[in-house]
């Protein structure tokens, strides 16, 4: 890795499993995953439910809570290298910590990152929301019903800067109304006057407001009609462009996505499947599952034609196949795919930022060099869902 | 409760006319609160419509007056619903035979126990849940949630219906599922001849799977005709706002290439109970005209079968010849 | 994602409950509050059901043996007509086992009846059934029962029996019914009517195997209720003081002032018998609610299993680089 690249590079998740552990057995939610993420980078993790999606961001905001557990893996984050007057609450934390244990001459500002699994209760309560914050699905209902939204947006920043006055904290919380698009006379009302559209800005505003350099978003928009979800959609992308903020933004709808992000992440049976940046994914997505997720959407343009899904469901994370996890449901699967675990691989001279789990783009594996294009894997889709007709 | 609080009344949905045909979809589009359900509900009598005349085979429905009980029962055996989340429409305590046998009992479709369990394997060969002699036993907690539509879906025929209500089938399911649940409903929609109402918010998927589609907005009907004529050439102001946000795969072409390039909108579904007078999108209609917060707009024929309410395009058009309605709601009214 | 164990999962718990067979012994084994208090219960139907086989004293025998503290001959000592106090005792059980076990059935009938029919019709129906309910919740039950009792022509076990049906079974009428109201608008009820599902079949059908815990769990409230109150009405001698059962053991040991006489063999049995009966209810019930409320199990071993691990992976040895760090 270059320096240049390390001095982008924000979060890296390496080897990361998670597991829920149930009376019958572990449930395998997330199972070594690798995935990296470049300051104000916006990237979308897709994946039906069930996926790992969600469990995946969790784990890595440290959210999890006990049947869930973290079995293996790291969390890296690097901290802002800025000296001076950005020293954040967070980098104090480490600070203090590593003046305890090691020689000071390592400042916390190091290119090597911080895991995050590692953090102590103090160092972890100044990561979040300083460093890190998240959106849940639901968000907007999680405002106190009692409380005027100016109070609740001046208690977070208290809570984390309690050096700050009440009137900077007032200014702050006003300037943040209006970036979300909120007229900041509104401090005063209360969560039950704002729609579901206001309310959900009001979480984005908060989500915003101690300037974190990652937020995590879980489906923020799934609950809002259309129109609201539109306007979200659009102010999330132009938030993100201007505050620098890196964004992941978990979906099951790929659509949308693919509009907000510059890079996809797909998940599948715990699994990444395949990462790509948007443009390469859109035009051309290698992985049969993604492929299949891509075309679930019927288009508004264009000729009306039939459309086949992805038949079958996803495969109980307690005893999960041997081979390729989506190989049951998958129209291209081979012999190799039956018993062999697919590695995410960059075998694409034309895209290098491109990488499939498949056997399919593995010479060694199909023992041919022709790799199947977008055209091979529909066809395999069609005749897929005309055998499962005529049976 | 405040018992000395003036009664105010919901119009949740106003004037609304549809018309259903057999082997024929058509797909109710619109926002939460635009009274897209409330229309369901009312065609499948389990709210009364305050005014306004429900055909059924060209025959008035009644729901007042004598003998509503037994035309209500005869009328529902002809029109069943399927709900939106399979989570809750199953009922956790039965298992699927339970699910499937009791519309083939009430109904009289099925007397000995023999009979009631052949029509129910069948019914599960239908949706496409095969094995049926696996899936007959289970309970709704064993199945997934495509399997639990499905196990809905196969509930509502076998009632055997000629019309099917379903009230967004697919919007709860994942996404790599949908398709395969819309495939299902078109392939018995062509097969049975059945008459589907397709309520959504996904225009797309209305496009995909019905012939016709209405467009609803905060309790009336704005636009309606072919899907592909509404769809491809929108003239309501609404319904060209809503296909400007609808995701779509192609827009992402012109992201790539233009940046995001969506209109702004603005404002949001207005409050039922004090809606805004003349056209109720006014407020939110970049091209409304004095007259909109006036007058009601009548509707307009635009093209044959393609109609809006809408003052842009409110000159005299010819009414086309209809084809042989199976269900027809005219200008029912529900207040709540 | 939420994974819990098959068997214990919520939704599973009215088909196990239903179901029944060697599934219900499974089932009680799985909560130790359960298991504890299932065993407690069995074993006083047990005693009912087979004890006086134990004994070949009469419990209404008199002899000479007069206020004798525990012995072999009488092993739980005798009171001061010369009875048996064992005996009593194990012929008292059936009599208060069955008052409580037959008045909390009539209870739960009534609440049920009652709590599904407001609950699911609503309208002017459930506001006068609402009245009904909401008079009887504020009305002192006990003393009510006393009064009531008090003035009844007859006494004895029916009377009592009445009286607790009579005044134990709002509560649980108000809380089923709050469960039937939330219970009838969801769509698996409105699936049933609109396919033609005559009334009565979707409150008993449909409806009701949903609020099947919550049934269980009024029930033996309701039982743990009757039991006591029974105790009182006939410790108070408003019952037949001439039938032996626990309540009128104390009747009979608080007017020969055993407990002035030191006669604790006398009072503390039956005390401690009703006692032990409503704590294996109280255990039963709240053994119950683990299981149909996941949230309020206390910490299962899976949950340790995971708290372990995360442990061991937040405290594993530092890797080279974060050393550095």
């Amino acid at each position: 890795m270059s320096t240049q690249n390390k001095n982008n590079l924000l979060l890296d998740v390496r080897n990361m499993s998670v597991d829920y552990y149930a009376a019958n057995g572990a449930v395998h939610a997330v199972r070594d995953v690798n995935l990296s993420l470049k300051r104000g980078e916006i990237v979308g993790l897709a994946g039906e439910s069930g996926s790992g999606k969600s469990t995946l961001a969790y784990a890595i905001a440290r959210l999890l809570r006990p049947p869930a557990a973290i079995t293996a893996g790291q969390v890296l984050y690097y901290p802002s290298i800025q000296e001076g007057e950005r020293r954040t609450a967070f980098t104090a934390a480490l600070e203090q910590a590593n003046s305890k244990i090691t020689d000071p001459v390592n400042s916390p500002t190091q290119s090597s990152g911080v895991d995050i699994l590692k953090l102590t209760p103090p160092q972890l309560r100044a990561f979040r929301w300083n460093e890190l914050s998240i959106v849940f699905q639901s968000a907007m209902n999680a405002l106190n019903p009692v409380m005027d939204i100016g109070t609740q947006i001046i208690d977070v920043l208290r809570a984390h800067q309690p050096e700050r006055s009440v009137q900077s904290c007032k200014e702050r919380a006003r300037e943040l109304l209006k970036l979300v698009g909120i007229a900041p006379d509104r401090l005063r009302s209360y969560p039950h006057e704002l729609s579901g559209g206001m309310r959900q800005r009001v979480i984005i505003a908060i989500a915003l407001a101690l300037k974190p350099e990652l937020i995590i978003m879980d489906e923020p928009t799934t609950a809002l009609d259309v129109v609201v979800q539109r306007e979200i959609l659009d102010l999330i992308s132009s938030l993100c462009k201007e505050t620098g903020t890196a964004l992941i933004f978990i979906t099951h709808d790929l659509s949308l996505l693919l509009e907000l992000v510059d890079r996809v992440a797909v998940m599948y049976a715990g699994k990444l499947v395949e990462v790509a940046d948007r443009n390469n994914f859109y035009a051309h997505a290698r992985h049969p599952y993604s492929y299949g997720l891509m075309n679930s959407f019927p288009t508004l343009h264009g000729p009306r034609r039939k459309m086949v899904g992805i038949a079958g469901s996803p495969p109980d994370l307690r005893n999960i196949p041997a081979g390729c996890p989506f190989h049951d449901r998958c129209p291209m699967a081979f012999e190799a795919c039956h018993q062999v675990i697919p590695a995410l691989r960059t075998p694409f001279a034309d895209a290098p930022e491109q990488i499939a789990a498949c056997h399919l783009y593995d010479p060694k594996i199909t023992r041919t060099t022709q790799m199947p294009g977008p055209a091979d894997l529909g066809r395999g889709y069609e005749i897929q869902a005309e055998r499962s007709v005529a049976r | 409760m405040n018992p000395f609080a003036e009664k105010k009344s919901v119009k949740a949905v106003e004037d609304a006319s549809l018309a259903l045909y057999p082997g024929r979809a058509t797909a109710l589009v619109g926002e939460s609160g635009s009274g897209k359900t409330t229309v369901a509900r009312m065609l499948a009598r389990i709210y009364d419509p305050t005014t306004g005349v429900i055909r059924f085979r060209g025959q008035e429905v009644k729901y007042k007056g004598a003998r509503v009980a037994s035309s209500l029962r005869a009328y529902r055996r002809h029109i069943q619903m399927v709900f939106q989340d399979p989570f809750s429409s199953l009922n956790p305590v039965h298992n699927v035979r339970y699910h499937l046998s009791r519309p083939l009992r009430v109904h009289g479709h099925a007397r000995s126990e023999k009979e009631v369990t052949e029509q129910v394997l069948a019914l599960l060969r239908r949706v496409s849940l095969s094995p049926a002699e696996q899936f007959i036993e289970k309970f709704p907690h064993q199945l997934s949630g495509g399997q639990r539509q499905r196990v809905a879906i196969a509930r509502a025929l076998a009632a055997r219906p000629e019309v099917v209500l379903a009230d967004e089938p697919v919007s709860m399911l994942d996404v790599s599922i949908r398709l395969d649940i819309l495939n299902l409903l078109t392939r018995l929609k062509d097969e049975e001849q059945l008459a589907f109402l397709f309520i959504t918010h996904d225009i797309a998927s209305a496009r995909y799977f019905a012939e016709d589609t209405l467009v609803m907005y905060a309790g009336q009907m704005v636009e309606g005709g072919p899907s592909d004529d509404v769809i491809q050439s929108p003239r309501h102001p609404y319904t060209q706002l809503l296909l400007s946000v609808a995701p779509d795969p192609d827009r992402v072409q012109q992201v790539i290439n233009h940046g995001n390039t969506s209109v702004p909108t603005r404002g949001e579904i207005p409050s039922l109970i004090k809606p805004p007078s003349g056209c109720r999108f006014h407020p939110r209609c970049p091209h409304a005209m004095p007259i909109c917060s006036q007058e009601k707009p009548a509707r307009t024929e635009i093209t044959p079968g393609h109609w809006t309410h809408c003052f842009l395009y409110d000159q005299p058009g010819e009414k086309p010849a209809k084809q042989a309605k199976i269900i027809d709601a005219k200008s029912v009214q529900r207040a709540k | 994602m939420q994974v819990s164990s098959e068997t214990l999962q919520p939704q599973n718990f009215p088909t196990t409950f239903l179901r029944g067979g060697r599934n219900i012994f499974k089932w009680l084994t799985s909560n130790r509050k359960m298991a504890i208090g299932s065993g407690i219960l069995a074993f006083f139907v047990l005693v009912a059901i087979f004890g006086p086989l134990l004994t070949h004293v009469s419990p209404d025998a008199t002899s000479n043996d007069i206020f004798l503290p525990p012995s072999l001959s009488h092993w739980l000592g005798t009171t001061k007509s010369g009875e048996d106090v064992f005996s009593q005792l194990v012929y008292g059980a059936r009599v208060s086992l069955l008052v409580g076990f037959l008045s909390a059935l009539g209870s739960i009938i009534l609440q049920v009846a009652m709590g599904l029919t407001a609950g699911y019709f609503g309208g002017w129906i459930d506001n006068i059934l609402s009245f009904i309910i909401n008079v009887f919740l504020v009305l002192p039950g006990i003393p009510l029962g006393l009064v009531i009792a008090s003035f009844a022509p007859l006494k004895g076990s029916v009377v009592i029996t009445l009286l607790l049906i009579f005044t134990s079974w709002s509560y649980g009428s108000r809380v089923l019914r709050a469960q039937t109201l939330s219970m009838r608008n969801r769509e698996f009820v409105e699936a049933a009517r609109s396919s033609g599902e005559t009334t009565v079949r979707i409150i008993f059908a449909e409806i009701l195997p949903n609020e099947i815990a919550l049934v269980a769990s009024s029930f033996i409230g309701t039982f743990v209720y009757t039991i006591a109150a029974d105790v009182v009405f006939e410790f108070l001698g408003l019952g037949d003081v001439t039938k032996t059962n626990w309540g009128v053991m104390l009747y009979w040991a608080q007017a020969g002032q055993a407990l002035l006489a030191g006669g604790w063999w006398w009072f503390i049995p039956p005390g401690l018998c009703v006692a032990l009966v409503c704590a294996g209810l109280t255990l039963l019930n709240s053994g119950i609610d683990e299981v149909a409320n996941p949230r309020l199990r206390t910490e299962p071993k899976t949950e340790k299993l995971a708290r372990k691990k995360q442990a061991e992976i937040e405290k594993a040895p530092q890797t080279q680089e974060e050393v550095v760090a």
